[in-house]
């Protein structure tokens, strides 16, 4: 039965690199959605432009400027010294946030008897930026307050917030963002790969002559489903490669266990991109079927947005969902540093929708054959 | 010239009839938009609410309690208390809780003695946006106690500055009110490019185009034929999109509709362009779906600030984002719908937009095969 | 000159066309044709025929000479040209999602036609094509005989003067054929109408007024059929010995120096020898046999053969092939045990029967032909004896196994082949060869023997490392055989194997057939070419699911000859006759 599968693999393997359109699908797209999208998609704000009016005259509020102009969060793109002047920048998206400091800016932070205010507009189009900017704002405000208070051997204030991240202490989207690609190549490349497999024979009609060899329908399934596993566990590695070397994302935990998600991720996968495979009957149809599957895939998978804050219903929804699963294991390798025992409750669900999709792309498999 | 008007006819019924009786147009005209809304509008949300976080309080004192109150009052949280240290670092390598606040037993007392006291915040740092976002709120939270602290003492606050935010625009900072408006300029991408590849694809594949020039049509009727009903699609796609929004998912539109329609028209314009330039370069159902998915959707979700901001990323990724049309038409929608019909964003944009949609029609007019070769 | 020129209604001036990957496909092509009639071009594959015609039609342009229609040169006139002329491409240019009604309204609109012209054109393209009761049905879901029906349909709506008809009855059952000639045939008449077609099929071509013969870029003969007929007269011979069977003395007359071309046909072995030699019959069977050899008319056919051998050294390396079977003891025992057993059959797709109690039995070594119109159910029937399809009723056995059921192994005993190519096409010629043979689990050194075997036998060296989608058809055809019958199977299956390939490479096949029958080996085959239902030993005529008509070729069209007065000579008109006669002789 063996070599009998191999000549199978073999088979599939030759068809699919041969052909200069499928390598290009397996090859190129991969790898420019690895770059684009570890460059392109990150929460972490980067020279955003922002507007500075400033209506003090003080030496306190130039330092308190230069403070936010100086972080590289931030960046100075316009100087305004009218009111008006405030709703032209903010509304033409010229620049994200105006900070705003008042006559009595000076008065009031020398006196010390009450704050002196900062006012900043923000641009709410985009809130999660807002929130974000926010966050760097009050950061950065904070720090002055201290030495500010520091310089003038005031007492700071009475409690004092001490924030740690653990796993990742500066908290760099890129840390997040590229083991999550990992999942997200895999999962496109292996379900197209086997979305198209049993429709591009059923289109050029080798099917049948498949079927009417000595070949069992398990020897055909398994011949379908390993040279997917193969082409994922490889995807996966060459994108874990370019996480670590290239994007230099710490790879704390053991590999094995990282390799255990994969294999049983993958095999998930090959189970839903064959069901969707048995089900088409032209590529079109599988190519669509797959592309139906992936978008929701990874927008309920918790790859750019948490799943907690999801409804409670799509919250249920995610549970069967491979990649929800592959994400928890990879960051948690990756990043966490855990091994195998830590990830079992995620690799069992993982098994369990491989088991079933595989079975019953099998079962349809007999089904739609004849 | 009625002969035109007849060849247009025909060609557009047989458009319509093709979408009607193919499911698969019909799932990426129809189903894809709504199910894409759905899961945007009703599934997905960048705002953390109710972020559990464990509150581990060593040694319980009004001055605590005082601040954790803040945390139970406050919409951004839901607490959960442990008894030590120990079993909310547990919770939170299980992933049950996002962060723990951490107060020592002589928190209170450093508080009296005016020593300060310090306030361990532990972050998941795994999901690093969230985690900021969490840090953000838990800011929050401690400088608004830190004022009524202050205030309860008879003490002017503590802090030489004090930031006071406004929010334009979306006040609520509702994400959603910034994703459905961007998800339009996908939807209509979807219809606009990747259908409208695949369907010139497929005059090719199965051999309708060699007949269709056979007869007295022109290319230019031929493409008029197809433009046209997709046109009419995506349009159709917009509408029940901006409904949706507006009705179901409670989008404010601050601007006009006929700018929106406008814009989305050049928008169109520019997809339905660059879907035609790709089957003619492609003529193959299977490759045009994967060129018109990697350089028309893709970027329309990544490169077109829908979702990612584009002032963030690295200059030479800012630079190629100048040639995702979904970009200039992202810019609008969110600008229409939040803040109003402002000249200074639509005009530049819709400028961009116009110029694109015409190289990429006269691109595609030029390329477009007279003959068989 | 002028005069001459408005006088054709096409025109080629030493036209050359080539293409960049494939080379030269036209050379220096001269061609006139005169207002009115019909014209066929013929010739092998990749000859240029479908060039050709796509030149003539203004959808390619010449590299060199001059194309005129009516007057009006193809480079420059461009839309005026294509409301002269009607084109129909290989695979009719029909919206499958359309209904034919709604097919034939989108013509209408593209060639502009007036709204009140409209219906009296309809009425009559759907009368001649007989298409009327089926207006409402998608165009998809009609048989490929009825699709080129509409196909044609939607070209004439527009009244060309000129039409160019690529291939019009590839994949068409004679019936739907004959109804395809007829309307060609009342275009010509009515309306003076010229008409240029591609064929493969050379009783077509005998049918037009003249006939264009292209091969390998040029033109090797342009005259009328007789023309062509005088080339080859003196040549044809009918062959029949009283003691050998017809089979064995075409295998023997195909080994003749002199012989060009012999086919069983109506009984007797017709044999075309090479102009002006004068075999010696009897020395082909040296002891008592005697051969009886009685001269008869030239076809076409014959001419075709003979003008291309001659440019060819040899017509086919076939004679050569050699095989042998598992049964290769067990030749023609004459008791012809029973290897396929039908019985009882039913098929339902839904509410629809497609096979009704079908029985038959094919014998050891037996050439077991299924003919029948579009949808008679003859792919149903084959496709439940390959296992590819469960039966609703009945038993089927094929070598005593029902293959539905039976282990993996039972399939190894046959061999398959499609009548779409359906091999791995980006796979080339050897990793196809490997694959199959490693699939039919053959070892290392077995391998190896047989794909040498296969490449020696069908002459595929040349193309070893090609891709087998970039194969010519024949090549394409040669390679699934070679891959249906590397494990030596003891049935073999053939759906429509020669479907759309010209007689030389249909020759070619049928005597590798001819042989491994010899041998033993069982053959199902299913056809739409009623010539080559001459070569079975037994057939089945099915219709609507039923069995037609049963038999010897020999006893159907005696059957057939029951229902009237004309004699029937051809199996074609044996097959027409009895699909018309309806249920009479079935039984």
């Amino acid at each position: 039965m063996w070599w009998r599968i191999y000549a199978l693999l073999a088979k599939e393997f030759l068809n699919l690199l041969r052909d200069k359109k499928s390598r290009f699908v397996l090859i190129v797209p991969p790898l420019v959605q690895l770059f684009v999208l570890s460059y392109a998609a990150t929460f972490d704000l980067n020279q955003m432009p922002i507007a500075i009016y400033n209506e003090d005259s003080g030496q306190a509020a130039r330092d308190l400027i230069a403070r936010f102009t100086g972080a590289p969060a931030f960046r100075e793109e316009l100087r305004i010294t009218r009111q008006e002047q405030i709703a032209a920048a903010l509304d033409s998206k010229r620049v994200l946030l105006v900070l705003h400091i008042g006559r009595n800016f000076s008065r009031d932070l020398l006196g010390g008897h009450q704050s002196a205010s900062l006012q900043v507009l923000l641009d709410g189009r985009d809130s999660n930026t807002a929130q974000i900017a926010q966050g760097y704002l009050r950061s950065v405000l904070s720090r002055f307050n201290n030495d500010w208070a520091a310089g003038r051997g005031q007492a700071g204030p009475p409690a004092e917030l001490v924030v740690r991240a653990w796993f990742n202490p500066n908290l760099e989207s890129r840390w997040f963002i590229v083991p999550g690609i990992v999942g997200l190549l895999t999962l496109v490349v292996t379900m197209t790969v086997s979305a198209l497999s049993v429709a591009r024979e059923r289109e050029q009609g080798t099917f049948d002559q498949l079927l009417v060899t000595p070949f069992t329908p398990t020897e055909i399934l398994l011949g379908k489903a390993i040279p997917g596993l193969i082409i994922g566990v490889l995807e996966a590695s060459l994108s874990i490669f370019f996480a670590v070397f290239w994007f230099q994302v710490p790879l704390l935990g053991s590999l094995p266990a990282l390799y255990l998600g994969i294999v049983l991720y993958v095999f998930s996968v090959i189970g839903v991109g064959l069901m969707i495979s048995s089900l088409s009957l032209t590529q079109q149809q599988g190519l669509l079927g797959g592309f139906l599957v992936i978008v929701p895939g990874v927008i309920l998978s918790g790859y750019a947005t948490p799943i907690e804050n999801m409804p409670e219903l799509v919250q249920h929804f995610t549970l069967i969902n491979p990649l929800r699963y592959f994400l928890v294991i990879i960051r948690g390798v990756f990043l966490q540093g855990l091994q195998a025992a830590d990830l079992l409750d995620q690799y069992w669900p993982l098994a369990l929708i491989g088991l079933f999709c595989l079975s019953c792309a099998g079962w349809l498999f007999r089904k739609r054959l004849y | 010239m009625s002969g035109f008007g007849l060849r247009l006819r025909g060609l557009m019924r047989k458009e319509f009839l093709q979408v009607w009786r193919d499911p698969s147009s019909l799932a990426i005209a129809f189903a894809m938009p709504v199910f894409l809304l759905l899961l945007f509008g009703y599934g997905v949300s960048l705002d953390a609410k109710q972020v559990p976080i464990g509150l581990v309080i060593e040694q319980t004192s009004p001055a605590a309690r005082e601040f954790a109150g803040g945390f139970v009052q406050s919409d951004y949280f839901a607490p959960r208390y442990f008894a030590n240290l120990h079993e909310a670092e547990a919770a939170l390598l299980a992933r049950q809780i996002n962060g723990i606040v951490h107060l020592q037993s002589d928190f209170a007392r450093r508080l009296q003695a005016n020593a300060p006291a310090p306030i361990q915040v532990i972050l998941n740092g795994v999901d690093a946006n969230t985690a900021r976002l969490v840090s953000g709120y838990v800011q929050g939270v401690w400088d608004k106690w830190l004022g009524a602290h202050a205030e309860g003492n008879g003490r002017t606050a503590n802090r030489p500055v004090q930031m006071e935010a406004r929010i334009w625009f979306n006040s609520a900072l509702r994400s959603r009110n910034f994703l459905v408006p961007g998800l339009i300029a996908v939807i209509m991408t979807l219809i606009g490019a990747l259908l409208t590849a695949l369907v010139v694809a497929r005059e090719w594949e199965r051999g309708t185009m060699e007949a269709l020039i056979s007869t007295p049509v022109t290319v230019r009727e031929v493409l008029l034929g197809k433009l046209l009903p997709y046109y009419l699609l995506g349009m159709g796609g917009m509408l029940l999109s901006i409904g949706m929004a507006v009705f179901l998912f409670q989008v404010p539109l601050a601007g006009s509709l006929w700018v929106l329609l406008l814009a989305g028209t050049l928008f169109l314009l520019a997809a339905l362009g660059m879907g035609l330039l790709i089957s003619i370069a492609a003529k193959n159902q299977f490759v045009a779906g994967q060129i018109a998915i990697i350089v028309t959707f893709l970027p329309a979700f990544i490169l077109s600030g829908f979702i990612f901001n584009i002032d963030s990323m690295p200059p030479a990724v800012q630079l190629i984002t100048h040639l995702v049309a979904a970009r200039y038409f992202v810019a609008i929608l969110q600008t229409v719908f939040l803040a109003g019909d402002v000249w200074e964003v639509i005009l530049p944009n819709a400028l961009a937009l116009l110029v694109m949609a015409a190289a990429f029609l006269a691109l595609a007019l030029w390329r477009a095969p007279r003959r068989l070769e | 000159m002028n005069q001459s020129a408005s006088a054709c209604a096409l025109r080629f001036a030493a036209v050359s066309k080539a293409f960049a990957d494939t080379g030269p496909a036209l050379r220096d092509i001269d061609l006139a044709l005169p207002v009115g009639g019909i014209t066929a071009l013929v010739g092998p594959d990749g000859a240029g025929k479908t060039t050709l015609l796509r030149l003539a039609a203004g959808l390619l342009l010449p590299d060199r000479g001059r194309i005129e229609s009516f007057g009006l040169d193809s480079v420059t006139a461009g839309g005026q040209l294509h409301s002269l002329i009607g084109y129909m491409p290989q695979r009719f240019g029909l919206y499958e999602d359309l209904s034919v009604q709604e097919n034939l309204q989108l013509y209408a609109d593209l060639y502009g036609i007036a709204q009140a012209e409209r219906q009296s054109r309809f009425a009559d393209l759907m009368r001649m094509t007989n298409l009327a009761k089926f207006g409402e049905r998608l165009a998809g879901r009609l048989s490929g005989g009825m699709k080129q029906k509409l196909g044609l349909a939607c070209t004439l709506l527009n009244r060309p003067r000129l039409l160019l008809l690529d291939e019009p009855s590839v994949g068409v059952d004679p019936l739907s054929r004959r109804e395809l000639w007829q309307i060609i045939a009342t275009l010509v008449a009515e309306f003076g109408t010229t008409v240029l077609l591609s064929t493969a099929y050379m009783d077509e071509a005998e049918r037009c007024q003249r006939v264009v013969l292209l091969d390998r870029g040029e033109i090797l003969q342009q005259d009328a059929p007789a023309a062509f007929h005088a080339l080859a007269s003196d040549c044809s011979f009918l062959l029949s010995s009283p003691r050998t069977s017809n089979r064995a003395l075409q295998q023997r007359l195909a080994a003749h120096a002199d012989v060009v071309d012999s086919v069983v046909q109506s009984g007797a072995v017709r044999t075309v020898v090479r102009p002006g030699s004068r075999p010696d019959w009897s020395k082909l069977f040296p002891g008592a046999e005697t051969v009886v050899s009685r001269p008869v008319a030239p076809r076409l056919e014959d001419a075709f053969i003979l003008l291309l051998t001659r440019r060819r050294s040899s017509l086919a390396d076939a004679e050569t092939v050699c095989f042998n079977p598992h049964g290769a003891g067990a030749k023609l025992d004459g008791s012809r045990t029973p290897v396929i057993e039908v019985d009882q059959v039913d098929r339902w797709f839904g509410r629809f029967q497609a096979v009704k109690k079908l029985s038959f039995q094919v014998g050891r070594g037996e050439i077991f032909g299924l003919l029948g119109a579009n949808g008679a159910g003859k792919t149903t029937t084959f496709r439940m004896l390959c296992g590819l399809l469960p039966a609703s009723n009945g038993t089927l056995q094929v070598a005593g196994l029902d293959l539905r059921r039976a282990a993996s192994q039972a399939r190894a005993r046959l061999g398959y082949m499609s009548q779409k190519f359906s091999l791995y096409g980006q796979l080339s010629v050897r990793q196809n060869l490997e694959f199959f043979s490693q699939a039919y689990g053959l070892h290392q050194g077995r391998r190896r023997e047989r794909i040498d075997w296969a490449v020696g036998q069908f002459g595929l060296q040349a193309f070893l490392e090609h891709n087998s989608a970039d194969l010519p058809l024949g090549y394409k055809q040669r390679l699934a055989l070679a891959c249906a019958l590397m494990h030596e199977p003891e049935i073999l299956f053939l759906d429509e194997p020669t479907s759309g390939i010209d007689p030389l490479a249909r020759r070619e096949f049928w005597a590798r057939i001819n042989q491994l029958a010899a041998q033993g080996v069982t053959i199902l085959v299913t056809t739409h070419f009623m010539e080559e239902a001459e070569y079975c030993d037994r057939l089945l005529i099915m219709r609507e699911g039923d069995i037609l008509a049963a038999g010897t070729p020999a006893e159907i069209k005696q059957r057939s000859q029951a229902g009237g007065a004309e004699p029937v000579t051809t199996m074609e008109d044996a097959f027409i006759r009895l699909v018309e006669a309806g249920g009479e002789v079935g039984g």
